[in-house]
């Protein structure tokens, strides 16, 4: 199957099952209805087929060179098996041949090399800024993951976070920047569809981004040993279309700002200014209940 | 050579042997001085720990190949009751288990195998010398590792478990003590590779003593064999990178123990609540420590293979092997730039990128030389008369699945393909290649050659044939699959893979490699068979049973104390096989043909 087919196959189930999740609203069980490959997952975003046009290139080199050494190998292992008669061939070595199998490995090599570096500066160096992305902090824990948005005043750590825990809902087409800090040991932010990974680390912030073109659901697996739990550290991503997460974006920020609403006055007249079903409305209300909402940012 | 010790010592002058005391069965055998006892007891203690880092092994494959299935009986009674209830693994036994697997493996295992055993025997043998530069140093180097291996043992069975923070114990998972759960077992882990580290180093600096000061006439570098080469630049590595490691433990033991903060930094939350006086220490710190000790480590591991492997290559294809000084420059390239790759670890770490391409160049390199090297081996083969002993057989594996573990290395040396495959089975897959379908494999072949040098008698063929095949066959149905379930997205240590969608339908490779992981692992129970049967068995044999030309070839079998009646001269290289200047197809290289005798009185007299 070529790699074009088995993209649009891939990109087609996505959307199907991404359809399936908006409507179900729900953890996707549709999950495990398209993995039956005994190879790599689908490619589910740009760089993922990047990344893999490099791994085949390695593996189409490597493979090359296997079958060679092997083939040589079990030629001169048939050849020349001991036989009456003969004796070996009295010989130390040759200059020449050493050169040329130090040098066509070392050009294969430093090819490789060069190649990976772009990719590896596209995927690092040329990340999208603050302010090309939609940014999310992820916070991983002993045995889950912490997730934030900046809500509607768009800064992070202030009460009208909204928070998730495992459940990373992100925009299709659009870049996505994820902020990982750890809150106790190293876990590692892994998507294998995305074909990105990134540790999170406590007491640093490390980045990874990503654009998904389609919808579609996805696992987040968890990378780095953590723990007793660390096997099942399963977080889900589920990519919206970009209307859908419009939807799904407001009316997180609508429950935030009802949650952050100083609870509704005895008389009619404090009742006014309590009305805080808008969005914007962030000073007041939330110095009130400041102190309980960061108790539920863990 | 008079060794300049202490009056008891016996001293070994040329014709004195029958001089000295006679020595007790505890002098004799227990603590015995003799480098070629003390290297026995070191293959001993390898193949020991080699079985205990197996059943560890396969008890977590019985966790991946039958997930909540309780290990049959009777194997169940020696599982700790901290990894399993009911004989069922549980998830932190699970990750003691494989914890304490490659822990065993990595220091008990594989580096007295190759180091112990071949560096203590060979060395002095190979280069005509009767003993190692400081005897009694080697021997506390072998009766330091015991207490050592004896806290690991005991650190299974204790309280709360065995150490369960990975062999790379990074911080601060390993650095505190709620978030494994794991207290003692976790700090008897650290103290016992302290102790052990203490006997790494004592060896190594009596190798690189050796080889320097106690070369018989005649013996210049460039006339040493190979595994002599490697075990003394393995020496090196070993001394310059245990301390790190050493340092890095006692770190580690400090945050455990007494509230330091080398990685632990601000911020730091334990079940959601702030964690008190914590701050200042960098949890990267102890990765950079550790791979730092830690790349040289592996090619601590799999030097001395490969100069093993060179040196029975060149035996059974009777021919010189293949590029003599490009083999030894490999060996030194190998291990100069093996100190400037440890960031390829660490390359989705939170390390800044720029340093992660700087790792990525480093790391790409150092795949020359081993190509070199590899390359050298079949130009050994090539024009040879070859015989397939169980010792060439065992050489071969190594070459051909050394390959295949090196080429897997290149999909991770590249920064941006690791990014999906670092922490998968695929570096799982990588690792037993290079250390088994390497390390392990050289390791039979050695034990298998200088068996008969160890105990005047052969191990049985047929029986190590046997072992080879089955060992080859289900090596390689163990862990090539590794490398397609890595593919996959499999991540690596953990306890339940089927609690992930995306993974599901991998569980029939996962109980293909455990089927076969269970039949490797018994296989090497014939090797074990083999060893102790043909101590009485096996064919007993003269001086050169296998024609080869190095120095432990020309005393008897087994090597008496003091090795040689008279130091040898030496008027040529190892690798004379086939030589025109020889009717056999062998020369020994204290055996001087025309010319030479010549030759060397001409160069003593300037």
């Amino acid at each position: 199957m070529n790699n074009r087919l088995r993209t649009f196959i891939a990109g087609a189930v996505t959307f199907l099952c991404g359809a399936a999740v908006l409507l179900a609203q729900d953890v996707p069980e549709q999950v495990t209805a398209r993995y039956t490959r005994w190879w790599l997952p689908d490619e589910a975003t740009a760089i993922a087929g990047k990344i893999d046009d490099l791994f085949y290139i390695i593996l189409w080199i490597t493979s090359v060179v296997l079958v060679l050494v092997f083939a040589v190998m079990l030629v001169f292992l048939f050849r020349y098996r001991r036989r009456t008669g003969r004796r070996a061939v009295y010989y130390h070595g040759n200059t020449r041949l050493e050169i040329i199998w130090t040098v066509i490995p070392a050009l294969i090599v430093i090819a490789l090399g060069i190649v990976s570096r772009q990719l590896w500066a596209e995927i690092k160096s040329q990340a999208p800024t603050e302010e090309d992305a939609l940014v999310i902090n992820v916070r991983p824990r002993q045995f889950q993951w912490d997730i934030f948005y900046a809500g509607a005043d768009g800064k992070f750590d202030t009460p009208d976070d909204i928070a998730t825990i495992n459940q990373l809902h992100v925009p299709s087409g659009r870049n996505v920047l994820v902020h990982l800090t750890a809150q106790d040991v190293i876990h590692s932010f892994f998507v294998p569809e995305f074909r990105i990974k990134q540790d999170a680390v406590p007491g640093m912030m490390t980045q990874i981004w990503f654009n998904v073109p389609n919808p579609g659901a996805y696992e987040i697996a968890c990378a780095e040993l953590c723990g007793l739990g660390h096997y099942r550290m399963r977080g889900y991503i589920t990519v919206h279309s970009a209307d859908d997460f419009s939807a799904w974006y407001s009316e997180q920020m609508q429950k935030k700002a009802v949650e952050l609403a100083p609870p509704p006055a005895a008389d009619t007249a404090a009742a006014a200014p309590a009305d805080t079903a808008g969005a914007a409305t962030a000073d007041t209300s939330a110095s009130v209940s400041q102190a309980d909402t960061s108790a539920t940012n863990p | 050579m008079e060794s300049t010790l202490t009056v008891t010592e016996p001293t070994h002058t040329e014709a004195a042997h029958h001089d000295h005391p006679k020595l007790s069965w505890v002098e004799k055998y227990l603590f015995s001085l003799d480098h070629k006892v003390i290297g026995i007891q070191f293959m001993f203690s390898s193949l020991f720990f080699l079985l205990v880092g197996g059943a560890l092994a396969l008890v977590v494959r019985w966790q991946l190949g039958f997930p909540g299935q309780a290990v049959p009986a009777p194997f169940d009674l020696i599982l700790p009751g901290s990894m399993a209830a009911d004989g069922v693994i549980q998830p932190n036994g699970y990750n003691a288990a494989f914890t304490m697997h490659a822990t065993f493996m990595v220091f008990f295992a594989i580096m007295p195998m190759m180091i112990g055993l071949f560096g203590n025997f060979l060395v002095p043998l190979q280069i005509g010398a009767r003993d190692m530069a400081f005897p009694v140093l080697n021997m506390l180097s072998f009766w330091i590792s015991v207490p050592a291996g004896i806290l690991m043992l005991v650190s299974l069975y204790i309280d709360g478990g065995a150490a369960a923070g990975g062999w790379t114990s990074y911080a601060p998972l390993s650095a505190v003590e709620g978030f494994t759960g794991v207290g003692l077992g976790q700090n008897l882990w650290g103290i016992s590779l302290l102790v052990l580290g203490v006997s790494s180093i004592m060896g190594a600096i009596n190798y690189i003593t050796t080889v320097i000061n106690m070369r018989a006439p005649g013996m210049t570098m460039f006339r040493m064999p190979l595994p002599v080469w490697a075990i003394f630049i393995t020496a090196i590595l070993l001394l310059l990178a245990l301390p790190v490691l050493s340092a890095a433990i006692v770190m580690l033991l400090m945050d455990r123990t007494l509230a330091t903060n080398f990685f632990l930094p601000a911020g730091l939350s334990i079940a959601g609540t702030p964690m008190e006086n914590v701050g200042g220490g960098q949890p990267l710190l102890w990765q950079h420590l550790f791979w730092f000790f830690g790349h040289p480590e592996v090619y601590i591991m799999i030097l001395p293979a490969m100069g093993i492997t060179s040196e029975i290559l060149a035996v059974f294809a009777r021919k010189p092997i293949f590029g003599y000084r490009a083999m030894v420059f490999s060996i030194c390239g190998i291990a100069f730039l093996g100190w400037i790759v440890w960031g390829h670890h660490m390359f989705q770490s939170g390390m800044n990128p720029l340093l992660g391409t700087t790792f990525m160049i480093s790391t790409m390199v150092i795949a020359v030389p081993s190509a070199i090297k590899v390359f050298n081996w079949l130009g050994t083969l090539w024009g040879g008369q070859i015989q397939f002993t169980v010792p060439m057989l065992n050489a071969l594996a190594f070459v051909s699945m050394f390959t295949i573990g090196g080429l897997s290395g290149i999909f991770m040396a590249s920064t941006a393909v690791d990014m999906f495959i670092h922490d998968t089975y695929f570096i799982v897959g990588h690792i037993h290649y290079v250390l088994f379908g390497g390390s392990l494999f050289a390791g039979f072949a050695g034990i298998s050659y200088w068996y008969p040098k160890m105990f005047g008698r052969m191990m049985n063929p047929t029986i190590g044939k046997i072992h080879f095949w089955i060992t080859f066959i289900a090596f390689n149905c163990t862990f090539f699959p590794m490398h397609i379930l890595g593919v996959g997205g499999h991540m690596r240590r953990i306890f339940d893979p089927n609690v992930y969608g995306s993974l599901m339908h991998l569980q029939p490779v996962n109980t293909f490699i455990t089927v076969s992981a269970i039949v490797l692992g018994f296989a090497q129970l014939l090797f074990i068979f083999n060893i102790f049967y043909s101590l009485r068995n096996g064919k007993k044999v003269g001086n050169n049973p296998w024609h080869a030309n190095t120095l432990e070839w020309t005393i008897p079998s087994p090597a008496g104390h003091g090795n040689f009646d008279v130091v040898p001269t030496v008027y040529h290289g190892p690798y004379e096989y086939s030589s025109p200047m020889s009717d056999e197809d062998y020369l020994p290289q204290s055996q001087p043909v025309d010319g030479e005798r010549a030759k060397l009185a001409q160069q003593m007299s300037h």
